[in-house]
Order: C-alpha cells, then sequence, then structure tokens
C-alpha cells in the first residue's frame, strides 16, 4: 500500500469518527437532561466537528482528488465511512450517551497525544490543536461516569447496563490494520499497542472509581468499520445528515 | 416580544400624591434613570412583573432553541452546521443569562420552568410555527432574530440592573445571530439554483407575518403596557418597535429580491415609514391560546427533556452529598 | 427531585485584572459549578480564570445602609491626589 493512499484512509478514519460523534450529539440539543448539561453538548459537538473538519481537509488535500472537506462529508455513502462502529451508535439515554463519549474520550486523548509527535507536521498540529479540547472532553465525561457510577441506585443500574451494552464495540479501535502498520511504521500514525494498554488501565481504574464493574477485556469485539462495514444505524444517521446535498446535487449553500 | 402579553396587575397608574412614600421613592429613582438592584426595596407589582416578562423572555429562548434543532441535524456543510450550532447554543446560554437575573428577584428556576410546562406561562408565539425547509434558518435569524434585536436593544435600557446587564451581554453576543441568517437567504438568492431561491420566498411567506406578530397586540389593546412602561422594564410601545422593524427590514428585503406577503407594503414619504397591512390578530390569539402549529410538540419536547433527565440530575446530588461526606470524615 | 445550588461565577477576564461577577449557575457540587461556568460565560474567551461561589454564602450590604457605609468617604477629599496641588516646578509627582 503506497502511504498517501494509507494517510488519506488514516485521514478518513479520523475525520469520520469525529464527524459522526459531533452529529449524534446534535440529535440532544434542546433535550438534555439539565439546561447547563445544553451548554456542555453543544461545546463537545462544536469541538468534534471543527477537528472532523480539519482532518477531511487535510485528507481532501492528501487525495488531491478535487474534493473538498464538503464533499467528502456530506456525500460519501456509507460504505466508503470510516468511522468507528462506536461512535454510530444511538444516543440512548443519556448513560448511554456517556458511556459512548467515554470509552471514546479515553481513546481520542491517548491517540491525539501520541499523534501530536507524529512526524507528518499537520498531522501533528491538528492533534497538537485537538489534544486541549479533547483533554477537557476526558475530564468531564470522566466526572460524569463517577456522579452516574456512584450516585444513585437508579443511576448506577443505567451507568453499568450502558457499559455492558455499548462494550462490544470499544475494541475496534485498537484492531490494526494494514493502514495503521504502514503509517505506524512511518511515524506518522500511533502505535496502537502501546494505546491500547494505556486506554485499558485507565478505563479500568475510572470505572472502578465509578463502583462499575468492568466487563471482561477479552470479551468479542465487533469490528469492520475500517473495511466500511457499520452498523445498521449509520445509515439513517447519513440519510438525515446529507439530505440537502444528496437532494439539490451541485447546489451551493 | 419575546414576553408578549405581560400582566403588571395594574390597569391604572397611581399618580406620585397617591404612592406611599416608599413607592414615591421608588418611582422618582426609576425617573431619573437609577438602575434598581436585586436588593433595593420594589413594589410587589414590578418584582412580580418582572419575574413574569424575564421568565418568559428565557423560556422563549429555550423553546426557540428547537426550531432551528429541526435543522441542525441536516445542515449542509460544515460552515453552516457550525453556524447554526453555535448559534443555538448562544440561545440556550441566553435563557440560562435571564433566568439567572431572574433569579436575583427571588424566583425559583425550576417552578417557573414548571409553570411554562404546564402552561401557565408563556414563550413567543413565534417558535410555534415549524421550520420547514433550510431557508427557514436564514429567515428566522434574520427576522425572528432581528424582531428580538430591535427590541432587546431599547431593554439594555431597562430599569431593573440585572436584566440590564443580561440583555447588554446578550445584545453582545447576538449580533452576529441576524447576519448569520440574512447571510445563508442572500447566498441562496445568488448562489442558488431555481428550486432553492424559491425556497427562500416561501420561507419568508411563511415567517413575515409571525414576525411582526411577535411584538404583541397594538397599543391601544395592551392594557398593561403604561405601567411596564412608566417602570421602565418596557421603553417603546409595540407598534413603535414594530414600525422600526419593518422600516430597517424592507430595505434588505428588497436587497435580497424577495417580496413580502403583504400588497399594502409602501413607502409613506409623508410618515417617513412605511405602511403595511393589519395583522390576522385572531391568528395571533389562536397560537398564543396554544392553537399554533407546533405548540404541543415544543412544550412536550421541553417537558420529557426535564422529566427524563431527573434521574441524571438526582444522581449528581446524591453523588455530591457523598463525596461532601467522605470529604468530612476525611 | 433533588435541587442543584446555586453559584454566582465571577470570570478574571485577562491576566492582572480583578475576577468580575457575570452571572450565576446550578450545578450538583463546586466542581460542577466550575464546568458549567465555563460551558456558560467563557464560549468567546472571556476568561483565564473562574470563581464560583454558593450564591447563599455571600453576606451583602443593605441599601437601607447606603447612607451610612458610604457616603462619609464623599467628603474625604484629602484621600485623592488631586486634593494636593502643587506648583509646576515640582514637576511629575
Amino acid at each position: 500500500m503506497k502511504q498517501n493512499q494509507a494517510l488519506f484512509e488514516y485521514l478518513l478514519r479520523l475525520g469520520d469518527s469525529n464527524m459522526i460523534l459531533g452529529q449524534r450529539l446534535c440529535e440532544w440539543i434542546g433535550q438534555a437532561p439539565a439546561l447547563e448539561e445544553e451548554m456542555a453538548l453543544g461545546n463537545l459537538a462544536l469541538d468534534l466537528i471543527g477537528q472532523a473538519r480539519s482532518w477531511l481537509e487535510y485528507a481532501a488535500r492528501v487525495e488531491d482528488a478535487g474534493h473538498s472537506a464538503d464533499e467528502l462529508a456530506f456525500t460519501r455513502d456509507e460504505r466508503a465511512y470510516r468511522n468507528l462502529l462506536l461512535v454510530e451508535q444511538a444516543n440512548g439515554n443519556f448513560a448511554d450517551t456517556l458511556a459512548r463519549q467515554y470509552l471514546f474520550d479515553q481513546y481520542h486523548y491517548h491517540l491525539l497525544g501520541a499523534l501530536s509527535s507524529s512526524t507528518d507536521a499537520q498531522v501533528a498540529a491538528i492533534a497538537a490543536k485537538g489534544l486541549k479540547e479533547v483533554t477537557y472532553h476526558l475530564r468531564r465525561s470522566s466526572a460524569w461516569i463517577k456522579r452516574l457510577g456512584d450516585g444513585t441506585a437508579e443511576s448506577h443500574a443505567k451507568m453499568q447496563q450502558a457499559i455492558d451494552e455499548i462494550w462490544t464495540y470499544s475494541g475496534e479501535m485498537f484492531i490494526a490494520d494494514e493502514v495503521d502498520r504502514v503509517l505506524a511504521a512511518a511515524g506518522i500514525g500511533a502505535d496502537l499497542d502501546p494505546l491500547q494498554r494505556l486506554w485499558e488501565a485507565d478505563v479500568q481504574a475510572l470505572l472502578a472509581e465509578a463502583t462499575l464493574t468492568c466487563p471482561p477485556l477479552e470479551q468479542y469485539m465487533q469490528r469492520g468499520s475500517k473495511q466500511g462495514l457499520h452498523t445498521e444505524q449509520l445509515g439513517f444517521l447519513l440519510a438525515e445528515m446529507q439530505f440537502l446535498p444528496r437532494a439539490y446535487p451541485g447546489a451551493s449553500w | 416580544m419575546y414576553a408578549q402579553l405581560v400582566d403588571t396587575g395594574v390597569k391604572r397608574l397611581k399618580t406620585l400624591e397617591e404612592m406611599s412614600p416608599q413607592e414615591r421613592d421608588f418611582q422618582q429613582k426609576i425617573d431619573a434613570e437609577i438602575k434598581i438592584e436585586p436588593k433595593n426595596w420594589m413594589p410587589e407589582g414590578y418584582r412580580r412583573t418582572l419575574i413574569r416578562q424575564i421568565s418568559q423572555h428565557a423560556h422563549s429562548e429555550i423553546v426557540g432553541m428547537l426550531p432551528e434543532k429541526n435543522w441542525l441535524t441536516r445542515a449542509p456543510n460544515f460552515k453552516r452546521k457550525l453556524q447554526l450550532l453555535a448559534k443555538i447554543q448562544d440561545e440556550g446560554g441566553h435563557g440560562l443569562y435571564l433566568y439567572s437575573a431572574m433569579e436575583t428577584l427571588g424566583a425559583d428556576r425550576e417552578e417557573e420552568i414548571a409553570k411554562l410546562h404546564s402552561g401557565e406561562v408563556k414563550y413567543s408565539s413565534i417558535f410555534n410555527y415549524p421550520t420547514l425547509n433550510w431557508a427557514d434558518m436564514g429567515t428566522v435569524g434574520w427576522l425572528v432574530d432581528g424582531a428580538a434585536i430591535v427590541n432587546q436593544v431599547v431593554l439594555q435600557r431597562t430599569s431593573y440592573a440585572p436584566y440590564s446587564r443580561a440583555m447588554i451581554r446578550i445584545c453582545k453576543e447576538e449580533s452576529f445571530h441576524q447576519r448569520q441568517g440574512y447571510q445563508i437567504l442572500l447566498h441562496l438568492m445568488q448562489h442558488g439554483n431555481e428550486a432553492q431561491k424559491a425556497m427562500v420566498q416561501d420561507s419568508i411567506n411563511r415567517f413575515w407575518w409571525p414576525a411582526l406578530m411577535m411584538f404583541g397586540p397594538h397599543d391601544s389593546d395592551s392594557p398593561n403596557s403604561a405601567q411596564s412602561m412608566a417602570w421602565k422594564i418596557k421603553r417603546m410601545s409595540n407598534d413603535d418597535l414594530r414600525q422600526r422593524f419593518i422600516d430597517q427590514t424592507v430595505p434588505q428585503l428588497e436587497l435580497l429580491g424577495c417580496t413580502a406577503p403583504d400588497p399594502a407594503l409602501k413607502w409613506n414619504a409623508e410618515r417617513g415609514h412605511y405602511d403595511f397591512g393589519e395583522i390576522d390578530w385572531s391568528e395571533f390569539y389562536d397560537v398564543v391560546k396554544g392553537n399554533g402549529p407546533c405548540n404541543r410538540d415544543r412544550l412536550r419536547t421541553r417537558r420529557r427533556a426535564i422529566e427524563e433527565g431527573s434521574w441524571v440530575r438526582e444522581a449528581a446530588s446524591a453523588y455530591a452529598a457523598k463525596q461532601q461526606q467522605n470529604n468530612a470524615a476525611a | 427531585m433533588t435541587d442543584w445550588t446555586l453559584f454566582e461565577v465571577f470570570v478574571r477576564s485577562k491576566h492582572g485584572l480583578n475576577h468580575k461577577h457575570v452571572g450565576s449557575v446550578h450545578a450538583a457540587d463546586a466542581a460542577m459549578a466550575l464546568e458549567n461556568a465555563r460551558e456558560l460565560y467563557t464560549r468567546r474567551s472571556e476568561g483565564v480564570s473562574l470563581w464560583v461561589v454558593p450564591s447563599a454564602l455571600i453576606t451583602a450590604s443593605s441599601p437601607d445602609e447606603k447612607e451610612p457605609l458610604f457616603d462619609p468617604s464623599d467628603d474625604k477629599v484629602y484621600r485623592h491626589a488631586t486634593f494636593y496641588e502643587l506648583p509646576k516646578d515640582v514637576g511629575h509627582m
């Protein structure tokens, strides 16, 4: 695999995961469990969609096929999307959303930490900027996991169930393929093995602090997004998100 | 406006002679443009009316997020999506600034929100209209925020200091909202295809009259206005504000190359203002009474958010209490 | 339903300036109040530092006491530099 082609794929993965999670968070607007939480979810979604734009703008330059970041995000079909299965899962209740968010934030934090020292200057710059935002995301979602895990009996049960149900989508981020290996070897991408060890230790510690049980690490993990094989959730999300550009091809907004 | 029908409970103004010494002292302060701070003495009616007005204003900001959220997940590109999200989020923030000002009067936010959910207290009628195409995101920013800004600019001088301070902050932040909306429309008219241009005109046709209704009934039908004006809670009459809005909006409408659904709309050189047709007040009162296209949906959404979030808020409180106990024990 | 606490929020807008009162937030505890204040009052880079204080813990002076508290300082003009007139020859002091 050529390095450029691998880099394009890699940038799509980074951009798409941010985009899809940002879109999911937009669905919460106007319906958060507290007004203060509306503000927090809005800031979070703004950060993630902003990061998605940076990654996809770079992806468009690397691809060099005349696509814009907008076209990559708003016209690519499901099978060409590269976001993690984790982030496309439906919002569910607030505990479900928080479980998804925390498991992603914990990964995102270590990933951007690693990418900040990428040999690709552009990757390093986008990662370093994003890392500041994600450090705060992680702090917030960690605090919520503790509040819900160690709050009331009801919140504890909901939080535990949320972790248990989303868990099978958490392992995919560490399953390396050729793209990961080519870029890690070149010092552009992150080596996923050390990332996984950091993630597991952090998640186990936080869940313990939150009085929650960490599901078995060796449990079977769903996979496929790196080849564009998604759950049934993504198609509907894209149908909504891409409605206008698809209904009015070539129109300018 | 965002608070269209605020009952002051007063149908006739007291003269200075009829007032108690405290009331007279209060009114003289207001007349001298001295701002009232939370701990100052104030007539009960002033406090009650302000709570009502500020809470309606705050509720409008919060409910007003919903018609825009309706297109947030369908915004057509990065730029529009980020702008719209930032704007909707600002509205949430403005609701919170206003609740914060309201709480300085001794009102409880949750109690006031419960009144919204029970239908006892209203929010602006405009948010009971649906957003049916993307151009509505432009029209809402341009006409709806535009109408709100005309009112809010004047309210920066309102007599109650925390309300005035909130308005100043809100006006500063909202300056981008109307531009954001107008730019959406201008772009569609200048760079759009026929279908997109048709969206714009359709959107203006639907929002024009409801936007004019935002300023509330005619002055002659606003029995509470006199007291609100005397207290300087309100600083310009409904009809004056409406006229000001129309005068500044029509040139912008012409620049878009669109028309208003009002055959009577034309410049009157003698008055130095635009003349316009009569508002359908039966529609206005129907919507205020709860019969607008979206009244039920909007309230249901807000009620559900607070109800379904109660276990989350309780958990946070329980966790905080545990932490405090642990800290005390340590 | 358990009520959250009302906290007053103070923002330092720039290094070297005082914290200034900007409004309030609701939160279950102080840590959450800080986060909520960050989300609400610093969306446009308005701050470099935040304080949150439970509103109930603030003691305020009463407006009724305005005269005894503050008027006595009105006539102490000798506390202000402009009160002291010096010959021009002294230069800047």
